[in-house]
């Protein structure tokens, strides 16, 4: 018997085709995956179970939930469907709920909104489904605002209005992608729970194959738009069929080939380093609290190693690292640079700045639109006392780009001509331009699909032969950070709880945390 | 929210002190001496300096800035020069028309800003929406004294509905007090209610695409519920800002609008006092202004936490 049957769906927006004949089945007690790359349109296939779709959006086809066309459905009938019959679950828990309500009101609405029971009964059930996703009452009480909570009990809350009404079948997009992987672990194994003790489908969307191979009783992987291949989880990983779900397997267990580091030489110095905050006055005349982002932090970077920093959000990496580079001010300790502190009353010498930099996370945020690559890339130039000037400059643009994988022609493009991972070209291309000593990649390949990382680290890694690269590569990514770097440090609440050669970290950790991270972080099935 | 209250607070004494200093001092400066100018060009200087004394003009500079507040504080707020009668009496009897007329007008604003711009936002890219936005396109555009001679041309004189000018006194009975404000309320409400509806419809679209408002939908709820219970309380917080600095425009456009009108209300009075240099009256009235800006401004801040519990919960 199947709960929701997609039979042929096709979609095109304004006459754009973005699915092209869907069809898949979830069973009650099912987990279904659906995975794929950015655009493959996974996403928008559960949209389209919700009936959630942008405007000027046609649809051909059936949706079949329980036999019900949800495509020949009006707005009011659709309505009633949403949220009773099926629940669904978002990405982002930091935005996906209204900032200026309760949580409590928030999940009777569910039950309100469908007059399924009395206020006081809905507020009793809100109750009841909030202490079931793992939000008691006594430490979780309706009135709590969403600001209040962290991004996983955000999550939680999510979850409860999704099923306060028991829904037959409950769609999630991407439910774990913006949680750190002790909070992804947890979550994964609450709707596990739900759907064995509720029976119900549940229709998941992720890219992560890590997490598909540990949660989903089916797989249906998507490409532009089509489903290129689908079957049970085992059966499917053991026997590929179709070239692309290869392509995703093998570019989720990529592997580089870092050339030997050389033989250690320190270059930069972090001794005891203490970044700490004011925080508000309890009251107007009481002296003002101070917290601690990052307590005492030592480590040595050497000339020619990668080191990798991970931990998960909140730990004190970003802090550090803007501290590293001189951005904030430190409250303790030092930070030595060949030998050299790098701040002299406060400020960065501007000698020492030129040899650090840096590769954000967001590739779309980082750059100024209305700036062509050309200048983009060469915005590092005004460290240097003798910027390169006229064809000396454009060689050393061309150089840049030729070197990150792009055309000398590219520079006089602007960025949205580019996709993602072209973008994160260049956001090395701006770094590689000086020739720092030392570059810090901070989340640097996190917003990218699997195939665009591994062509960026296999990048990263050829650069290393090439420059001798020395890097500090701070990720919440296990995986990431196993296989670019030589060295690991694991950072918790502001500290480095442990630190070592990367491979003898992740096999044989020593700190109960880092225990904790390696068990929590879904590993792809062996495959012979 | 104490504390809160409690910062909101003394950055509104503060403020009310600074600007205090502000407006005394930079009338200070302005030239022409009041007294000289009260006895005409002809005055003996003797008999000029004897008035000087009369009105403390010839104290030192910081005594008269602290006797002028501290006789404020006590509603004390001197004699005018020009009239010679208290300065507190003055202004109350003005107050009467002015304070009304502002709230009237503010009162019409929202009247026209919510609806217009819910509407629009609720059918945006739609033909209602492209006749709002053009409406109120329209409505930012022209100035509000332009609005009043329309208004006047067709609702005083060509259709007799309303008095071209004048106010009827409010000891006629509520509805003949109202009915001399209408036509000035609506000219200086017109341009305001336009500003606030497009920032009330950029606030409301920008709401309607959060990610809250998608979870809404998914819950169950139709488009319109997703609008009125979810989107508009969070597209409040925007409109609010705007509404604080349209009550100091309202005040301010009373000047213009009460020309126009004729009605003897503060703005007639401070035009009034500026150009007789009758500069205890014009100090008192634009301090009175001051306050009411600031303490709206305060009321605005209190309002944002009664709609956002995000600043209930900081400083």
């Amino acid at each position: 018997m199947t709960l929701l049957s997609i039979d042929a769906l096709s979609l095109s927006i304004r006459g754009f085709p973005i699915l092209r004949d869907v069809s898949l089945t979830v069973a009650p007690g099912e987990i279904v995956a659906v995975t794929g790359e950015s655009g493959s349109g996974k996403s928008m296939t559960a949209f389209s179970v919700m009936q959630l779709l942008p405007e000027g959006t046609e649809t051909s086809g059936r949706i079949l939930l329980d036999g019900t066309d949800l495509l020949q459905q009006t707005e009011p009938q659709t309505c009633a469907i949403r949220g009773r019959d099926v629940g669904m679950v978002f990405q982002e828990p930091m935005t996906a709920l209204n900032p200026v309500k309760t949580i409590g009101a928030q999940v009777a609405e569910t039950m309100l909104i469908h007059r399924a029971m009395s206020p006081e009964a809905a507020r009793t059930r809100a109750e009841e489904v909030l202490a079931r996703v793992g939000l008691p009452q006594d430490r979780f009480p309706l009135s709590r605002f969403p600001h209040e909570l962290s991004g996983g009990q955000r999550q939680r809350v999510v979850i409860a209005m999704a099923i306060a009404l028991k829904p037959r079948l409950l769609i999630a997009d991407e439910p774990t992608t913006a949680l750190d992987v002790t909070t992804q672990a947890q979550i994964l194994d609450l709707l596990k729970q739900l759907v064995a003790e509720d029976g119900m489908g549940l229709l998941m969307i992720t890219h992560d194959l890590a997490v598909v191979s540990g949660m989903a009783d089916r797989i249906v992987v998507m490409q532009k738009g089509q489903v290129v291949e689908t079957g049970p989880t085992a059966q499917l990983f053991r026997n590929m069929q179709h070239p692309y779900t290869r392509m995703l397997f093998a570019a989720s267990t990529h592997k580089v080939a870092l050339p030997k580091a050389p033989p250690p030489k320190p270059l930069l110095e972090i001794r005891n380093v203490v970044r700490a905050y004011r925080t508000p006055r309890p009251h107007p005349f009481a002296r003002p609290g101070r917290f601690e982002a990052v307590k005492g932090v030592s480590f040595t970077l050497q000339r020619g190693e990668r080191l990798g920093l991970v931990g998960e959000s909140g730990c004190g990496k970003s802090t550090l690292t803007r501290a590293l580079l001189g951005l904030e001010p430190v409250q303790g300790g030092d930070i030595l640079f060949d030998g050299k502190p790098i701040l002299t009353r406060g400020t960065v010498d501007a000698s020492i700045r030129r040899r650090m930099q840096l590769v954000f996370q967001d590739p779309y945020g980082s750059f100024n639109p209305r700036h062509r690559v050309d200048r983009l890339i060469t915005e590092p130039f005004h460290l240097l006392d003798d910027a390169p000037t006229g064809s000396a400059r454009q060689k050393t643009i061309d150089e840049a780009l030729t070197a990150v994988g792009l055309q000398p022609a590219d520079a006089t493009k602007y960025i949205h001509e580019f996709s993602g991972g072209q973008r994160q070209r260049i956001a090395i291309a701006r770094a590689l331009i000086i020739r720092p000593d030392i570059i810090l990649f901070d989340e640097a390949v996190s917003a990218l699909d699997v195939s665009v990382r591994a062509r960026i680290l296999d990048l990263i890694a050829d650069l290393c032969g090439t420059y001798g690269l020395t890097y500090l590569f701070i990720s919440h990514d296990l995986s990431v950070v196993r296989s670019v770097t030589d060295r690991v440090m694991v950072m918790q609440s502001g500290q480095i709880v442990e630190q070592g050669p990367t491979e003898q970290v992740f096999s044989a950790p020593s700190h109960p945390y880092t225990r904790t991270l390696i068990d929590a972080a879904p590993v792809l099935p062996e495959i012979a | 929210m104490l504390r809160y209250t409690f910062n909101r607070l003394a950055s509104l004494i503060v403020s009310l002190a600074v600007a205090s200093l502000a407006i005394f001092f930079v009338i200070e400066v302005v030239p022409g001496d009041p007294a000289s100018y009260m006895l005409g060009m002809n005055a003996q200087p003797d008999t000029v300096a004897a008035l000087r004394a009369d009105l403390g003009l010839d104290q030192p500079r910081i005594e008269r800035y602290l006797s002028w507040i501290t006789g404020m504080l006590s509603g004390d707020f001197g004699t005018s020069y020009t009239y010679r009668t208290p300065v507190a009496q003055m202004v109350a009897d003005r107050l009467w028309i002015t304070v009304p007329l502002a709230l009237y007008a503010l009162a019409l604003s929202l009247l026209i800003a919510f609806p217009a711009g819910i509407y629009a936002a609720a059918r945006r890219g739609k033909p209602g929406d492209t006749m709002v936005m053009g409406a109120t396109q329209l409505g930012v555009a022209v100035p509000n004294f332009w609005f009043a001679m329309f208004l006047v041309l067709i609702f005083a004189i060509r259709l007799r509905w309303f008095n071209a000018g004048g106010f009827a006194g409010w000891d006629k009975g509520l509805f003949a007090g109202l009915h001399s404000l209408t036509l000035p309320a609506i000219a200086l409400a017109l341009p305001q209610g336009a500003i606030l509806a497009r920032v009330m419809r950029s606030a409301l679209i920008d709401v309607l695409g959060e990610d809250f408002v998608r979870t809404a939908r998914a819950k169950g709820l139709s488009r319109r519920q997703a609008l009125w219970r979810h989107a508009l309380r969070n597209a409040l917080i925007p409109v609010l800002t705007i509404v604080g600095m349209q009550v100091s425009f309202l005040i301010a456009g009373t000047i213009i609008i009460e020309q126009v009108f004729y009605l003897p209300g503060l703005g007639r009075l401070i035009f009034q006092s500026i150009s007789a240099r009758d500069l205890i009256v014009v100090e008192s009235v634009i301090m009175l202004v001051v306050f009411a800006v600031i303490v709206i401004n305060f009321l605005v801040d209190l309002a944002y936490a009664a709609v956002d519990p995000r600043l209930r919960s900081r400083t």
